[in-house]
């Protein structure tokens, strides 16, 4: 098709959508309104699904673990391990991690004088605890640890709350020793923090990790050692180099270590499409009546096409581009608006009205939209696609018809 | 005498449900280059059967057409397209212009699709507007036009590309006399000028008048076929 037949082609088009105001109205707000839902809904929950993967990659567990093997099974002192060794530092400080840190955690009781709770005793280095895991930022009362021969503990406000217990006083935490012996000590509550969640408040205690492997008799050794990388996405090199000098440890990326965050990403990815679909559904019927309606209300129009010498082809790729045409507009139209609703959202969605629900499922009850750039390609790309597969029959009827019976038509 | 359309043994039935009619029946005429001819008879005829199917609009159940040497009844629709762009005008009762269009685009619509260039086909529409004189009112969409000045512009459009062979089916009828005078006086000129053969499906006495060979049909046939001047 040379030059001069595309332009007349898109003049063509580009006048007969205008030709009436009012349907194409009616069809550009049906697709910019899925569009708009599309892109802002994949934000929002693009939004949720990356807060709780933070969430989860934020509170300790990291990108990448090492135990001892049988820790994951049952995280007692008997399943620690020695600290890393050169080589392993070697890899820990190399180009592919961003930050990492050693732990002794086990499962713990915590006494106050009036109440007491089982939690998750976490000895911990402060400073490398720093820019890996949410407790360094986390403390809203007191102070964070100072070293990891700090002995004094961190607390969650929800079990401050619940050991009727406050800053500067004192708790006892009791566990079991490597020689399977009550270990207890008291210690002074130096800090209190908050986080997203209840759970992660009521569930751990931290404290300094040289204090905790002594209260436990461990030595040197830890329970577990964690790393942030610098790209979430490519954690493959440094767990191969992880796996190389460590092969005898239980080295886990944290799609492995979570399997419940990564089915619930795959069922949000699931829903989403879902919901993609339904909405392109609804767009298409719209859309492939309105073009049947402007082809059945030309059908004079086209056979005086056909008679004035215009191909099979042309016809068909004429009313193509009309939809194309619509398509594109609605496209821009969605995106702008989907963009500027995302925009005006920057400062979170708040959802603290269904917070309870949202916090069982690991959600914070502020959301993020976030805009991923393959999301709004899909929605688009979807949308346009099956928009053009969708005219081609509006499109096929216009060009097959004999133009005899379209010219005598009245 | 070189001849411009040609139909042999031509026939042409329609079947609406059970009812069978035979809109032509064995139709043999010869339409020399340059001709001016007017089908003419009463409603049912088959004066625009025939001119539909000399036009490869419709497909004939029998016989031949050939169309500037061409066998339009062996042709394929993509074929029969480019026949009608390169070889044929048409003129409808009903103007038939293309409404998104101005008068200059519809003019230039049938130069577009052959590839013509942007300077020649301006050019040449300007030429023809002026030739029907609608010089001025180049850019008014058909809306904004009269029924004597739209059908204008469909001649124009017919003519300007130049086509061996035009065909009207009742261009008059649309119109008040004067401006069917007008019509058929351009037509006799494009004819005369560019020697540009006619045919020309009508009942009007004001057509018949102007035609150079006036062809009676009845019940599908050809009943007579006489030269008047």
């Amino acid at each position: 098709m040379s030059t001069l037949n595309v332009r007349l082609l898109y003049t063509l088009a580009w006048r007969n959508v205008w030709r009436n105001h009012r349907r194409t109205f009616v069809i550009l707000v049906a697709i910019a309104f899925g569009i708009w839902s599309m892109v802002t809904l994949a934000a929002i929950m693009r939004g949720m699904i990356e807060q709780q993967v933070r969430n989860v990659i934020n509170n300790l567990t990291g990108h990448i673990q090492v135990h001892a093997v049988g820790y994951r099974d049952d995280p007692v002192v008997d399943n620690s391990m020695p600290p890393p060794g050169p080589h392993m530092v070697e890899v820990l400080r190399g180009e592919h991690v961003r930050a990492w840190s050693t732990r002794v955690r086990v499962p713990a009781v915590v006494a106050s004088e009036r109440e007491s709770a089982g939690v998750t005793l976490v000895g911990i280095d402060p400073e490398a605890e720093q820019g890996l895991s949410f407790i360094a930022e986390a403390v809203t009362e007191g102070r964070y640890l100072e070293s990891s021969g700090d002995c004094g503990v961190l607390l969650g406000r929800k079990l401050v709350e619940r050991l009727e217990t406050s800053l500067g006083k004192r708790v006892v935490l009791m566990s079991q020793d490597v020689d399977n012996e009550i270990a207890d000590r008291g210690f002074r509550v130096v800090g209190v923090f908050d986080a997203n969640m209840e759970a992660t408040e009521t569930g751990y205690v931290f404290t300094g990790r040289s204090v905790a492997q002594e209260m436990l008799r461990l030595g040197e050794n830890i329970s577990e050692l964690a790393l942030v990388a610098r790209d979430r996405q490519d954690l493959g090199a440094v767990l191969q180099l992880l796996v190389r000098v460590a092969p005898g440890l239980d080295i886990q990326p944290w799609t492995k270590l979570e399997p419940l965050l990564v089915l619930t990403v795959k069922m949000y990815e699931a829903t989403m499409l879902i919901w993609f679909v339904v909405v392109f559904l609804a767009m298409s019927f719209g859309l492939v009546n309105t073009l049947l309606m402007a082809v059945f209300e030309r059908t004079r129009e086209i056979g005086l096409f056909q008679a004035l010498g215009m191909r099979p082809g042309f016809l068909l790729s004429q009313v193509l581009l009309e939809s194309l045409t619509v398509l594109m507009i609605g496209l821009v139209m969605g995106n702008v608006l989907a963009w500027a609703t995302i925009a005006s959202l920057a400062d979170g969605l708040n959802l603290s009205a269904f917070a309870e629900g949202l916090e069982w499922a690991g959600i914070s009850s502020v959301i993020y939209p976030l805009i991923s750039a393959s999301d709004v390609i899909s929605a688009n790309l979807l949308v346009l696609v099956l928009g053009i597969v969708a005219s081609l029959y509006p499109a096929w009827r216009a060009a097959r018809r004999v133009p005899v019976e379209a010219i005598t038509r009245i | 005498m070189e001849q411009n359309v040609i139909c042999r043994g031509l026939s042409k039935t329609y079947q609406q449900d059970a009812i069978i009619v035979q809109a032509l029946s064995g139709i043999d005429l010869d339409v020399p280059k340059g001709d001016f001819v007017c089908l003419s008879g009463p409603s049912g005829s088959g004066k625009t059967t025939l001119l539909n199917l000399v036009g490869g609009l419709d497909a004939p159940t029998g016989g031949e057409i050939t169309v500037a040497g061409q066998r339009v009844d062996l042709m394929s629709q993509a074929q029969l397209a480019t026949m009608r762009l390169m070889h044929l005008g048409f003129v409808f009762q009903a103007y038939n212009l293309i409404p998104v269009l101005t008068a200059r685009e519809n003019v230039e619509f049938v130069m577009q699709l052959q590839g013509m260039d942007r300077k020649e086909r301006r050019a040449r529409a300007r030429a023809i507007l002026e030739d029907v004189g609608l010089e001025g009112l180049e850019n008014r969409r058909p809306a904004q036009l009269s029924g004597g000045q739209q059908q204008r512009v469909a001649v124009a459009r017919a003519m300007v590309s130049g086509p061996s062979l035009v065909l009207a089916d009742e261009p008059t009828a649309n119109l008040d006399s004067r401006n069917g005078e007008m019509l058929l006086e351009l037509m006799r000129k494009m004819n005369e000028g560019r020697g540009v053969t006619f045919i020309i499906a009508t009942h009007e006495q004001l057509v018949m008048d102007h035609a150079r060979r006036l062809i009676r049909l009845h019940d599908g046939r050809i009943v007579s076929d006489e030269l008047q001047r």
